[in-house]
């Protein structure tokens, strides 16, 4: 089976500092790649490279078949690449139903619809609800994005991109800031998508890396230093000496 | 203050209630100038309402909206020139006083110079972007300061106000309800359009673009759209300030006119529909009020704008909103 998504030799430098370093990597249908791997080692950066919002200094990203350079953001996304961020981004004027049924509206096609009320269009609302009550947020629906909690946010990042219905999901750090029962939701809701949604998970938990991950990639220094199974991961020298050894687990 | 929330609807119905009572409280008052004040305020209500559609929900800090106002003003003084003097326009005899030939044009125009200068403008980004839209208002100032044929720097007078059914449009209370009907129409396409799948967008580009894009949203053709409709609102302020002054000059698009819309959108409420309502009031009047005392009004003006702003975060429609709240 071909690859999903498929890296080739990325690189890219900030000034003399390199933050992808020939990383080649790729993500299966239906798999759960996580990628880990110490602070600063590049791994958000090589998610913002795969959105288009950095453009590598060299190498080639094919998703489904196709090369993404020259792509924008936005069009990457209608190709099927959905994200969640680290630092979530939401529009804080805007409730959290506001925001899935915004991303339900996007997905829909264009939004040059200037007359209708949106806010009353259940072809919106509607499948923008059913994804707040799988991700959690069903009584938070009409909570400004200001005034959720940082794990409904997170729980919002992750509804948000379910909205665009894609083939591959990016998730920087779902979990990071997120107590034990919240964890332990995002973990399951993970679990429920596996198979169905290829996910590519930049992950510091390694309970929950370990649980969700069919395999597991190291990014040291932008690059990647060792690949393979949970047990082949914990095993390898390498890793441990790198990162875990380093006590961030 | 929401669109459809319950403040806003009651806002709108006392809104409407006084403004229609207006010209029959002036002649009751025996001070008609009430009448020509309102509706120096309701044109430029329509002006600063379509600043805010770009300003306050889009989050487009457009500094050169004062160009469009001139363009749609320009566009009835030249229609109305060559039908005085028969000349052609462009090799044709388009010259007209017209009213609802004018005004759509003027319209069409401003939507079209809009277009020009937004598609080059959106490239850029924040100051940058202020600093462009500014420049591009500049050009046009001062090309239609050079522009001699008609009038140059002097302007161009239009002798009789545009003609529209049998209605006696040189009557100002007349043209005050007329405008009013302008101003009751716009307001509620802008409602509409603040409430539509477009006008959720928007507002989305002013809470975050990268979120916007993350969703899949590429911004830039709908903060293009936005400024058209917005530049065609202003174009249509500036053509029913044609017919009210009955006379156009560069002064329409310079850039101190384009800030003294900011004032009365930021003054008003960012962002809330009534808002530019209650700015172009503020501002006309206390203008009117402190050159009735002093020559330098200018000097008091400046101070009371800040301290309007400061207090009431929110602007006059968050007043609005406050008031309502307390009981
Ligand atoms: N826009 C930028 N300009 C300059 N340096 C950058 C930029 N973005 C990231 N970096 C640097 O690149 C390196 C990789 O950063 P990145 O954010 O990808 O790390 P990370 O693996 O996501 O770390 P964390 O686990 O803390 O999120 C860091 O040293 C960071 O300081
Ligand atoms: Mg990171």
């Amino acid at each position: 089976m071909s690859a999903i998504l498929d890296i080739r030799a990325v690189v890219k430098r900030f000034g003399g500092l390199i933050a992808t370093d020939h990383l080649s990597l790729d993500v299966q249908p239906g798999e759960l790649h996580a990628l880990i791997g110490p602070n600063g080692a590049g791994k958000t950066t090589i998610i913002n490279q795969l959105m288009g919002e950095i453009i590598p200094d060299s190498g080639e990203i094919i998703f489904g078949g196709e090369p993404m350079a020259g792509l924008k953001p936005a069009a990457r996304v209608r190709r099927g690449l959905g994200r969640t961020f680290q630092i979530t981004q939401l529009l804080p004027d805007y409730t959290a139903l506001d925001h899935v049924a915004l991303a339900v509206q996007a997905h829909a096609g264009h939004s040059f619809h200037f007359f209708g009320a949106a806010r009353a269009d259940r072809r919106l609302t509607g499948p923008a609800m059913a994804l707040l009550e799988r991700t959690g947020l069903a009584t938070r629906a009409g909570v400004k994005a200001a005034s959720l909690s940082h794990g409904e946010r997170k729980q919002l990042e992750l509804a948000i991109a379910l909205a665009g219905e894609p083939r591959l999901l990016l998730l920087d750090e779902p979990m990071a800031g997120l107590g034990q029962v919240e964890t332990a939701q995002m973990v399951d809701l993970l679990k429920g998508l596996k198979g169905q949604i290829a996910m590519l998970l930049v992950e510091h938990d390694m309970d929950a890396v370990f649980a969700l991950a069919d395999r597991i990639s190291v990014l040291v220094y932008g690059r990647c230093i060792a690949s393979g199974s949970a047990a082949e991961i914990q095993a390898n020298p390498d890793v441990k000496t790198a990162y875990l050894g380093e006590g961030d687990a | 203050m929401e669109p459809g929330s319950r403040s806003t609807i009651l806002a709108i119905a006392l809104a409407l209630g006084v403004l229609a009572a207006l010209p029959f409280a002036a002649a009751a008052l025996g001070n008609p100038a009430m009448t020509t004040l309102a509706t120096r305020i309701l044109i430029y209500a329509i002006a600063a309402a379509s600043l805010n559609l770009v300003l306050g929900y889009g989050g487009l800090v457009s500094f050169g909206h004062a160009a469009f106002f001139g363009i749609g003003g320009y566009t009835v003084g030249i229609l109305f020139h060559h039908h005085r003097f028969n000349e052609a326009l462009f090799g044709l005899m388009l010259g007209t006083d017209q009213f609802l030939i004018t005004l759509p044009a003027a319209i069409l125009v401003s939507g079209l110079f809009a277009a020009a200068i937004g598609a080059l403008a959106l490239r850029t980004a924040g100051v940058q972007f202020i600093m462009i839209t500014l420049a591009f208002a500049q050009m046009l100032f001062f090309l239609f300061v050079a522009l001699k044929r008609y009038g140059g720097d002097d302007g161009l007078i239009i002798r009789r106000r545009n003609g529209l059914f049998d209605l006696n449009m040189r009557d100002d209370t007349t043209f005050y309800f007329v405008t009013l009907v302008f101003v009751v129409l716009f307001f509620a396409l802008v409602w509409r359009i603040v409430n539509s799948r477009f006008g959720l967008v928007l507002g989305g580009i002013r809470q975050g673009e990268r979120r916007m894009a993350a969703i899949g949203v590429s911004t830039y053709r709908y903060k293009l759209a936005a400024f058209v409709i917005s530049g065609m609102g202003a174009g249509l302020a500036g053509a029913l300030w044609a017919n009210y002054a009955r006379f156009v000059s560069p002064d329409m698009m310079h850039w101190t006119k384009s800030g003294e819309l900011m004032v009365m959108v930021i003054l008003g409420g960012a962002g809330t529909l009534l808002g530019p309502l209650f700015g172009s009031a503020a501002l006309i009047l206390l203008e009117t009020v402190l050159a009735a005392y002093t020559e330098r009004w200018q000097v008091f003006l400046g101070p009371i704008l800040i301290v309007i702003i400061l207090f009431f975060r929110g602007g006059l429609a968050g007043l609005v909103d406050l008031v309502r709240k307390r009981p």
